[in-house]
């Protein structure tokens, strides 16, 4: 892969690698790809990766200063070493299909957004459920999937008055970014649509429906299958 | 059996040790803001993992224990009386069944922990007890203590001092030492070089090493805002957000530096102009609004190292409290 990595030691037991300084889908495949090596590589380490950069938190009692090479610079020996290994074979990204019904009440601002993209609401929904999407990383709320892809027609700020309660598997757009927001939660981001599947679920074998590096695909569906997946997805 | 919540205090929650390995998911780490005063207490009740306890803030809760109860007080200690006997902290009491433990401000300090006997039993969420009330996970899902909650105690545990159980309060005789808890202001906190340090414009940085800051009302389990001094950096920085940790100081436009702490976000977009020493995480957690500090440059060894000598000494005192507890029964 790759250019190498800048490393930061961030605090007594982590370090900061990070590949670039912008928001952008080549180096967030870097990142991920990194994340997935080390995973492979370097057992022992928590990785959190985020747009461009990878946080690993690690037990320096682990790493013990050794000539004269502190816990944090053996990480890194270690890290840059397994990062420049060549991938045995290369796993293919996870997919994960979300249903999603588009307007009406699931989707207050979806009329919004077609006017301020000089778009009729049907070719937003088309170019929304077009592309492929990266969940770049997970934040702001447990489960919350930030969205790399989205159609730059599509782009539209962030509302000046966040709502209060934003309801649970709403899909949004907030800037260049879409995203679904796993619980109620405030925002500011545009609604366009609704997911009947839950995405964050702490009695689950895996709590979140989705995972950093992720791709991840919108289905239009109707009022009637919304309800019966949502349905199904009630415990 | 439980113990009912009479009155929740100013805001009283659940805490463990935290929740880890869960950061690529947006979970953060939440757990006890006083990790410290939290084993401790633990530790004077016999309890020796991860146990929750009762973390509250500047004013504690009022409890009724339906059965008897060994309880310890450690960290800051509020007024605590139980029908009109009062209560020390920093050693374990033992409460008859019916007792109504009345806690109430704190001369010091700013969170006290209340530990039971065999722990409290609450289901863990993602492996942990801990309440994260900014993500609503946690003990009565991810919220603060209200009137009339019931906190569940461990029912297989056997908890009693020895002998028949007493009609009334027993306090042992024994108790730890709280003085290093409670230091004069301004208390200096060790800052590790951030990401942004060398972005702030020179008089700002020789102001964050050198000037006291006032902890701001502005101040809940995520994070506390500093007031005195405004910080400015040389020029604007867009960023993008990375992971922030407890401990992360951040600087937002409005030139007020931010300390992110036990229920930190897992990311964070502003610019991070230091990184606080693990050591000192819980003695910030300790000050409390309009108290000051300040900060010192230190390096990663010297953080580290002295992590290492608090952990030690922590370590050796747990073992000298089992110990003790050991050839008292």
């Amino acid at each position: 892969m790759s250019s190498t990595p800048q490393c930061e030691a961030m605090a007594e037991d982590a370090l900061l690698l990070r590949f670039g300084d912008a928001i952008d889908v080549a180096i967030n495949a870097q990142v991920h790809a990194a994340a997935r090596r080390l995973h492979a590589r370097c057992p022992g380490l928590e990785i959190v990766p985020a747009y461009a950069s990878l946080l690993l938190r690690f037990d320096p009692a682990q790493w013990p200063a050794r000539e004269g090479r502190s816990p944090h610079e053996q990480l890194i020996d270690t890290v840059l070493a397994a990062l420049q290994q060549a991938d045995q074979e290369r796993e293919a990204d996870r997919q994960v299909d979300i249903p999603v019904l588009y307007g009406g009440e699931c989707g207050p601002d979806l009329a919004e957004v077609a006017i301020l993209t000089a778009l009729s609401v049907e070719q937003v929904i088309a170019r929304h459920a077009a592309a492929s999407y990266r969940v770049a990383m997970l934040g702001f709320a447990p489960g919350f999937p930030y969205l790399l892809g989205l159609d730059p027609g599509l782009a539209t700020p962030r509302r000046h008055d966040p709502r209060q309660r934003v309801p649970a598997g709403s899909v949004a757009i907030g800037g260049s970014q879409t995203g679904i927001y796993p619980a109620e939660l405030p925002g500011g981001w545009r609604l366009i649509g609704r997911t009947p599947l839950r995405l964050f679920h702490v009695d689950a074998p895996t709590p979140s429906l989705l995972r950093p590096g992720d791709r991840v695909r919108f289905q239009p569906i109707d009022a009637a299958t919304f309800e019966r997946l949502a349905g199904a997805a009630t415990p | 059996m439980s113990i009912e919540v009479l009155k929740p205090g100013l805001l009283s929650s659940l805490q463990d040790g935290g929740r880890t390995g869960q950061a690529a998911l947006g979970v953060g780490h939440a757990g006890a803001m006083d990790v410290p005063a939290w084993r401790l207490a633990n530790a004077l009740v016999g309890n020796t993992g991860d146990e929750a306890a009762l973390e509250f803030t500047l004013i504690g809760p009022t409890l009724r224990f339906e059965r008897a109860a060994t309880i310890a007080l450690c960290g800051a200690i509020p007024t605590a009386e139980v029908d009109g006997h009062a209560l020390p902290g920093w050693t374990r009491c033992r409460l008859p069944a019916g007792s109504v433990l009345r806690l109430g401000g704190m001369a010091q300090g700013c969170r006290g922990y209340l530990a039971v006997g065999g722990g409290f039993a609450a289901t863990p969420v993602l492996g942990s007890r801990s309440t994260d009330l900014h993500a609503g996970l946690g003990p009565f899902g991810g919220r603060a203590l209200r009137e009339g909650d019931r906190l569940e105690l461990d029912p297989h545990h056997a908890d009693s001092l020895h002998g028949t159980p007493q009609p009334q309060v027993q306090a042992q005789p024994w108790s730890l030492d709280p003085r290093a808890w409670f230091e004069p202001e301004p208390i200096a906190l060790a800052l590790l070089p951030g990401t942004h340090t060398d972005r702030l414009e020179a008089a700002s940085q020789s102001m964050l090493h050198g000037q006291t800051f006032r902890l701001s009302k502005d101040a809940n389990r995520t994070a506390c805002r500093l007031d005195g001094h405004r910080l400015d950096l040389q020029q604007p920085l867009e960023l993008i957000s990375e992971a922030v940790l407890p401990g992360t100081v951040q600087l937002p436009p409005s030139g007020q530096p931010i300390v992110l702490l036990a229920e930190a976000p897992v990311t964070g977009g502003y610019p991070r102009i230091g990184q606080l020493a693990a050591v000192d995480l819980p003695r910030l957690a300790q000050r409390r609004p309009g108290d000051t500090v300040c900060f010192h440059a230190c390096t990663l060894e010297e953080a580290q190292q002295r992590l290492a000598e608090h952990r030690d000494r922590l370590e050796r005192l747990l073992a000298a409290i089992a110990r003790r507890l050991a050839a008292a029964s």
